[in-house]
């Protein structure tokens, strides 16, 4: 059990690194897609209403396996350019990732922009501010502030989904807890490390936006 | 209320009636993923090789036997947890495997290979054709040292916890990019696809898969056997204790391993073999 711990907090990096990747990529194309959404193009509205609606209404494994060995299948796709990102497992995940936390980004942006008073910016309007500074210095900062607490959530969610990098066969905390398992027989040991550190990693991202939520959030 | 009493009292006796029918039943775990060992039909049937060696053997017995799928990664684990009492699913004899489990003897053999994609730089590697790790000699040594220039920074695939893995990982053929796989299907389809430069198997689980899919997948360099690969596959069995149920996994190795004798002495296990692999495994 103890033995076991050096190699999952190696393998704790890898977890970290998808982590970080696919939210930063997914909080941009959450963002676009929030403001794609607000548009008011009933077209390009549907279009980021279909991207969230099929994103977050599919398993985030069943999303993995379509890019990784789905794509993987296409003969044409072999020849060209994506080849070379597609074929590595690391970052197909990451493009699962993103898209998957992407999709859940722009909802919890959108409803955070609703939530937004009229009458701030109308004050902002009346006060002769271009409408882009008002949707940058405004409306984006408020957005922010109001959805921290259900974004928090998100990084948790995407922080646990990250464990099935381990099913294209990455090497992240899952996948080398399962690595240690086959060569030791010890399902319960090695996987109760391995929960303890996604549990403290969790813990971690938890107080960070509890911190967060107090310098810049609402007092009400 | 009487009603719901007669009930109760019913259902906990269907309940006592199913324990004790299982009493003199054993459960056989396998994978159901690795033709022609073991897989499956279109409708999700267990078929195989080997699920038709249990039903012989539970026959031999005088046993009831079920048949139970269990995940290749968690196919030990399982046995220990008695989800099951044997393991037949490809297993090989291996010395590490049986510092937890027990194995009857090997019913049948077969040995490993590389595969490669039709138009690999590795096919044409100039090596004996079969080379047996046990044996060692300079024949061998030979073969590993020409392996491992010619794998140098490729990356080789295959499936988790197989003797083919702990071979990549003993540094016999130096320090291969391995990449494991949950299920050999998997392995399967990155090595078409290009994202495996070569993958190690059973040979047959490769010939198997370019007959049913049509892929150009050729074997490539020698067949292994010996030392990592094991000594053929057997009945993977809890081992024995002296209480109760300790005594009970050391009477079914026995019987598994008397059965198997009677199987072999039959043809049985040789007919099975033929029928599956193309030629005789069984050992």
């Amino acid at each position: 059990m103890i033995s076991s711990f050096p190699k999952l907090l190696g393998a704790t990096v890898i977890t970290l690194k998808l982590l970080s990747l696919s939210l930063f990529f997914g909080l941009l194309i959450g963002l676009l897609f929030a403001i794609l959404r607000m548009n008011k193009n009933t077209i390009i509205n549907k279009f980021a209403y279909g991207y969230s609606y099929v994103f977050r209404g599919t398993p985030l494994l069943v999303q993995i396996f379509i890019i990784y060995f789905g794509l993987g299948q296409i003969e044409y796709l072999r020849s060209t350019f994506l080849w070379v990102i597609l074929k590595e497992p690391y970052w197909c995940a990451i493009i699962a990732f993103a898209l998957n936390t992407g999709a859940y980004t722009s909802e919890i942006l959108r409803s955070a922009f609703e939530t937004i008073k009229p009458g701030l910016i109308e004050a902002g309007k009346s006060l002769g501010i271009p409408n882009k500074v008002i949707f940058y210095k405004i409306q984006i900062p408020i957005a922010i502030k109001q959805s921290l607490p259900a974004y928090g959530n998100e990084i948790i969610l995407m922080l646990k989904g990250t464990s099935l990098a381990s099913t294209v066969t990455l090497m992240d905390l899952t996948g080398v807890a399962k690595y240690i398992i086959s060569t030791t027989f010890k399902p319960i040991e090695v996987f109760i490390v391995a929960g303890g550190i996604y549990l403290f990693m969790t813990y971690c991202v938890h107080n960070l936006i509890k911190f967060l939520e107090k310098k810049y959030g609402f007092q009400t | 209320m009487n009603k719901f009493k007669t009930l109760g009292l019913g259902i906990l006796i269907s309940f006592f009636l199913t324990i004790s029918s299982n009493a003199d039943s054993i459960k056989i775990g396998t994978e159901g993923a690795y033709p022609p060992w073991n897989s499956k039909d279109a409708s999700g049937n267990l078929i195989g090789f080997e699920v038709e060696l249990a039903n012989e053997l539970c026959k031999i017995m005088k046993a009831e036997c079920t048949i139970v799928e269990q995940d290749w990664d968690g196919m030990i684990p399982a046995l220990l947890m008695r989800k099951f009492d044997a393991i037949m699913a490809g297993m090989s004899i291996t010395a590490e495997r049986q510092k937890t489990i027990t194995f009857s003897q090997g019913y049948a053999d077969e040995v490993a290979s590389l595969a490669v994609m039709k138009g690999s730089d590795l096919e044409g590697m100039d090596t004996p054709e079969g080379i047996n790790l046990s044996l060692g000699g300079s024949d061998v040594k030979k073969a590993l040292k020409t392996l491992t220039g010619a794998l140098a920074g490729k990356t080789v695939c295959v499936q988790t916890a197989t003797i083919h893995q702990n071979f990549l990982d003993s540094g016999d053929v130096g320090s291969v990019n391995v990449r494991t796989y949950k299920t050999q299907d998997e392995v399967n389809l990155d090595l078409a696809s290009g994202r495996c430069d070569a993958a190690l198997a059973a040979a047959v689980a490769f010939t198997d898969y370019a007959d049913k899919s049509g892929k150009q997948v050729v074997l490539v360099g020698p067949t292994f056997s010996g030392g990592a690969f094991g000594n053929g596959v057997g009945v993977g069995i809890r081992q024995g204790g002296d209480d109760a149920i300790g005594k009970r996994d050391a009477k079914l190795l026995k019987d598994f391993n008397k059965a198997i004798d009677k199987a072999r002495k039959q043809g049985i296990i040789s007919k099975l073999a033929i029928k599956h692999f193309g030629f005789d495994a069984s050992m």
